[in-house]
């Protein structure tokens, strides 16, 4: 089980691989799409990435919810439990 | 709609700007150099795949794209984008445009209207090895890990339409699909694009890459390649007795397209006209070329009328000269009986794949380049390899050594011809 900082850690390493944002600017409250350069296809990409290396599912519809990096966080945290 | 300008005469259309990443070199000015030098590109594939396949070696580009293009960009590409995109990048800039067709902040750079920008790059067989890599995963870790960027970087279209959108490019953005003459293609449309008046500026060109086992397997089961496994830089010999088949290479080629109006407006270094083309279709066979050469000769005829030009003017041929061989001879017989005498025996014919290999939908921009800069400096690469003419080569080539072209204006051929019987000819004449 990831503690959140592993989760926000892990999501800004993704981010940065995909997106080339830097991992420093990927926070809690920052929007994928509006802050991070992600849009809806790259999003798609982090969370298949977040799903392997959290070993969690996402489901499509619920893709959607996720606005913000905390957004993630938080669904990851618990899907995990 | 867009706004069009439809004229009544065909405009004088112009290069402006070249780029390209090839076996040979990673940009233009090493490619060329490399070609007057007479330098292979081919060499010994090191994957551990090529040991099962029969044909084992290949030209790889020789400047990888990733030491010229940040990763978060190359991941969205396949590769035959990635090539797109330099050779894209390097002919806009050499044309003297701005960066992403927009200004600087300081209001600087030079930018064309994106209403009269078109893009017309091609490809011979579009994204396969992402389509291929994608199947890999697939199969290993089952439909939720392919990529959701799979389909915009496996379609056909995907570098002319990425470049398009660096661009802002509003005219249109096209992509001729006609294997090994695609690129050739590509060039073609964008002269009709700016001719018929769509467009007063068009980055065309192709690009291509399938060094991957399973079309190199698929090309080589076709008997079509050459199994020198050996001598890899001896491999591509076309002309040559002891010639057994193309050598695969991979790259692309881009040439920037302008309106003579539109370059004189802005002072542009013009490299050549590009004076006419010609294209027709052999209505023969899916793979093997019409044995009579007809359709090739109808095409070169067609593309010296549509440029206005005699036989007498035409010094030199890029020829298509995959190294095969049936097809070498058949074109050469059709440049004698094209130009006919006296100027099919002081034409100089060349075949830059003795250097390149066969770039498949990449070759005809590749060596459209290579033409031009062959017009702009009067200077004919050489082709490699030569070291038996065959009995029946009927014109003079241009073995091992560069040959300078003469003075006055001159008028060169870039021959094109692709599987499916596609046959694409362009004619290109020295300015100044």
């Amino acid at each position: 089980m990831a503690s959140q900082e592993e989760i926000l850690e892990g999501l800004a390493n993704i981010v940065n691989e995909i997106a080339g944002t830097d991992v420093e600017d990927v926070q809690l409250d920052k929007s994928f799409t509006e802050d991070l350069d992600i849009d809806s296809l790259s999003m798609v990409e982090v969370v298949v990435a977040a799903e392997e290396q959290f070993d969690v599912k996402i489901p499509d519809d619920d893709v959607k919810g996720l606005r913000t990096v905390g957004d993630a966080v938080d669904y990851i945290l618990k899907a995990q439990g | 709609m867009s706004p069009t300008k439809r004229t009544e005469t065909p405009r004088t259309v112009v290069v402006t700007g070249l780029g390209a990443t090839t076996p040979v070199g990673g940009d233009v000015a090493s490619t060329w150099s490399a070609l007057l030098a007479g330098k292979s590109g081919i060499r010994t594939l090191t994957e551990d795949w090529a040991q099962e396949i029969p044909v084992q070696f290949a030209g790889r580009v020789a400047v990888e794209p990733l030491e010229v293009m940040p990763k978060v960009e190359a991941r969205k590409l396949d590769r035959s984008g990635q090539f797109a995109m330099i050779a894209a990048r390097e002919a806009w800039r050499d044309a003297g445009f701005a960066d992403k067709n927009l200004p600087a902040e300081d209001g600087t750079g030079v930018t064309v209207d994106p209403l009269r920008l078109g893009v017309a790059i091609a490809s011979g067989i579009g994204g396969v090895t992402t389509l291929l890599d994608a199947w890999d995963i697939f199969k290993e870790k089952g439909p939720r890990r392919v990529g959701p960027l799979t389909v915009p970087m496996l379609m056909p279209n995907s570098p002319s339409a990425n470049v398009g959108i660096e661009l802002g490019a509003r005219a249109g953005v096209h992509t001729p699909v006609s294997a090994c003459a695609s690129g050739a293609e590509g060039v073609a449309y964008g002269l009709e694009m700016i001719r018929s008046g769509r467009a007063d500026v068009v980055l065309c060109g192709g690009t291509e890459a399938a060094i991957h086992p399973l079309p190199m397997a698929a090309f080589a089961n076709m008997m079509a390649m050459s199994k020198r496994n050996d001598e890899p830089q001896r491999a591509s010999r076309p002309y040559d007795k002891a010639r057994d088949g193309f050598v695969m290479g991979e790259g692309a080629g881009c040439l920037v397209l302008e309106s003579a109006e539109h370059a004189a407006a802005r002072g542009a270094r013009v490299y050549a006209e590009v004076a006419g083309a010609g294209m027709t279709s052999d209505g023969h066979h899916i793979a093997q070329p019409e044995p009579t050469g007809r359709d090739i000769a109808r095409a070169m005829a067609l593309a010296i009328e549509d440029a206005g030009a005699t036989p007498e003017q035409i010094v030199h041929v890029n020829a298509h000269g995959t190294s095969t061989p049936a097809g070498d001879i058949t074109e050469l017989k059709a440049i004698r009986a094209v130009l006919g005498e006296p100027a099919a025996d002081k034409v100089c014919v060349t075949s830059t794949k003795s250097m390149t290999g066969h770039l498949l939908g990449g070759t005809g921009a590749v060596e459209s380049v290579a033409t031009v800069l062959a017009v702009y400096h009067r200077m004919a690469p050489p082709t490699i390899n030569v070291d038996d003419p065959d009995d029946e080569v009927c014109v003079d080539i241009v073995r091992n050594d560069a040959r300078p072209l003469p003075e006055g204006q001159i008028v060169a051929l870039n021959d094109s011809f692709g599987f499916g019987g596609h046959n694409v000819v362009v004619a290109f004449r020295s300015v100044g």
